[in-house]
């Protein structure tokens, strides 16, 4: 059991995928911004690499750069894996944009089946779709919901098969005033 | 036990379970397919119980988050809370210019209530194990031992389930003047219910033989689904955030970590139903250890609230409505296992996008996977036994 400290990881890493960056956030907190094309690969890199092993996904979650005062101004979905390693005891952050347009990453349900409900829970919340994901179903909002609704220009519907969630005269900030059903 | 499910005459039975089942600890709706006593698929159905919480924490600003952290999960949210105002603290000093610390002693107190909480979260979990495999009365025991803690916590902050206790820089308010000799006494009192607690459940035979071997799962597949706390621990995988990650005063405090190892003898095998239920209760053995060894290390009280000894509560009024640009990823352990905040923050007094990954959560994420092959009177067993709590899933 020996952690592998965050340079080190990265560094390892960027050997292997020369098209990997390490960045840094705003506050410092590293991360790898990985290719959408080369994440199987990578996550496989790293769960069975010997001195990397990262064999547990602490998180895999996701957030709409719309509206995020960046520059230069962006409007993917960054998603975001959080890993560690029960083994080495260290961690790493990977981040993939997932450009609006074509708004899906590859499935890591391969490497860690626990991917397999976070995967779904961010394409309900974010429409991020998941190629080669067995079930992609909503997981939080019903299957006829419309829109996805953590992302930043996500307008709230009115009603839902005829329930107002609203009294008459009032409406959600961004969204037309009331009238007709769910969008 | 497994039997392999096998569809001799291709007939099966399509059981709805929920989304008002008592024994599925909130709204949740299991649909399984059995092919007579067995399960041959396993499909639950969330979102019941979705308020879109994480939405609600990009429209409030940042103290004003915690109440609603208390309805992630209402069986232990003095925990969530902490979860909470850690993750926020470490974003906020992220900045070098913001230099507050955490006093002393509101830093033992938040390890006092989270303790304590624990205690009444764990007591939940076991009495309703026991309740969900037929046996009514350890739930009462276990949830009338939990009103000792209620009642603690009523006096500390005037609710009994949804406290909103613990903020950003500490908390909400100091001990109140009896709370050290009460907890004493609780406690006390509290180990010798135990005892009997065990020799009513635990060392039952019949409780022993229904939980052994149901639902094992091994410590490889633990961590590759992501599962966390007591449910990872019971598949023998030695690993607490308190000990190995260790946040507030936890570091001093040396906890002991209790794994699973087949505690039902030679039917058992580790990682089964019965592991996580006594990894459970030793968890509570240790609670009480710990929240004695944190009455020793309190300071008495001082005068003003900020002060960094005897104080409660620093001051971070100014600084949660200029918080910096950033992102920070922390994870506590919370009854239910890892609750980790990744939050993201674009230097508003609101934050960008709140993210609470939550132990349930995974828990349910196995589901489709141990449920095959075990008996129908399983399913609810095995629920029991992973501790989900449904609104932390649905959030």
């Amino acid at each position: 059991m020996s952690a592998v400290a965050n340079d080190a990881i990265a560094t390892a890493v960027l050997a292997q995928f020369p098209a990997v960056q390490q960045k840094h956030a705003d506050n410092g907190r590293a991360f790898l911004l990985v290719p959408k094309g080369d994440l199987v690969a990578v996550a496989h890199f790293l769960r069975t690499q010997k001195s990397l092993r990262f064999d547990a996904l602490m998180d895999l979650t996701a957030y709409d750069l719309l509206k995020y005062p960046s520059t230069p101004p962006s409007d993917d979905i960054a998603v975001v894996y959080l890993l560690f390693s029960y083994q080495h005891r260290h961690k790493v952050t990977l981040k993939v944009l997932a450009p609006r347009a074509e708004c899906e990453v590859a499935t890591v349900s391969g490497e860690w089946p626990a991917a397999l409900y976070f995967e779904r829970e961010v394409f309900d919340l974010f429409g991020v779709r998941f190629p080669g994901h067995p079930s992609l179903r909503r997981i939080m909002t019903p299957d006829d919901w419309q829109g996805h609704p953590l992302r930043k220009d996500y307008l709230y519907p009115d009603s839902y098969h005829g329930v107002a969630h609203l009294r008459d005269g009032q409406h959600f900030e961004g969204s037309p005033p009331r009238g007709g059903d769910t969008p | 036990m497994t039997i392999e499910a096998s569809t001799p005459s291709g007939e099966r039975m399509t059981l709805n379970m929920g989304p008002h089942h008592p024994a599925t600890h909130g709204v949740l709706r299991i649909v399984v397919e059995s092919d007579g006593e067995v399960v041959a698929t396993c499909t639950p159905d969330h979102g019941y119980l979705h308020r879109s919480i994480e939405k609600i924490g990009e429209c409030v600003e940042w103290p004003m988050f915690v109440p609603y952290t208390d309805r992630v999960d209402y069986v232990c949210a003095m925990n969530a809370n902490l979860a909470y105002c850690i993750a926020a603290e470490k974003l906020l000093q992220s900045d070098p210019a913001n230099t507050f610390v955490v006093p002393r002693r509101g830093e033992c107190i938040r390890v006092l209530v989270a303790e304590l909480n624990r205690i009444s979260s764990h007591l939940v979990a076991v009495g309703a194990m026991a309740m969900d495999v037929g046996a009514y009365t350890p739930f009462l025991h276990g949830i009338a031992q939990r009103e000792g803690v209620n009642d603690i916590f009523e006096k500390l902050c005037g609710q009994r389930l949804t406290y909103n206790y613990v903020t950003i820089g500490g908390v909400a308010y100091d001990l109140y003047d009896t709370a050290i000799d009460e907890i004493r006494r609780f406690l006390d009192q509290f180990e010798r219910e135990m005892v009997r607690f065990n020799k009513l459940v635990t060392t039952n035979t019949i409780f022993r033989d229904r939980c052994a071997s149901v639902a094992t799962v091994s410590a490889a597949e633990a961590i590759a689904w992501g599962l966390v706390g007591p449910n990872l621990r019971g598949s023998g995988v030695d690993f607490d955030l308190r000990r190995d990650e260790p946040y507030g005063i936890y570091g001093e405090l040396g906890v002991q970590v209790p794994v699973g190892q087949a505690f039902a003898g030679r039917k058992g095998s580790v990682g089964d139903a019965y592991d996580r239920y006594v990894v459970r209760l030793l968890e509570i053995l240790e609670s009480i250890r710990l929240c004695r060894a944190v009455l020793e290390l309190l300071p008495p009280a001082a005068a003003k609230a900020n002060d960094p000894i005897g104080g409660w509560q620093a001051d971070v009024g100014k600084q949660v409505k200029r918080p910096p640009k950033g992102e920070v990823h922390v994870r506590t352990e919370a009854p239910r296992g890892e609750m980790g905040y990744f939050l993201v923050s674009d230097g508003t007094k609101a934050l960008f996008r709140v993210r609470c990954r939550t132990g349930s959560f995974t828990a349910a994420g196995i589901f489709h996977h141990v449920m095959r092959g075990i008996f129908l009177a399983d399913v609810v067993a095995v629920i029991g036994s992973f501790d989900i709590v449904v609104p932390e899933i649905d959030r």
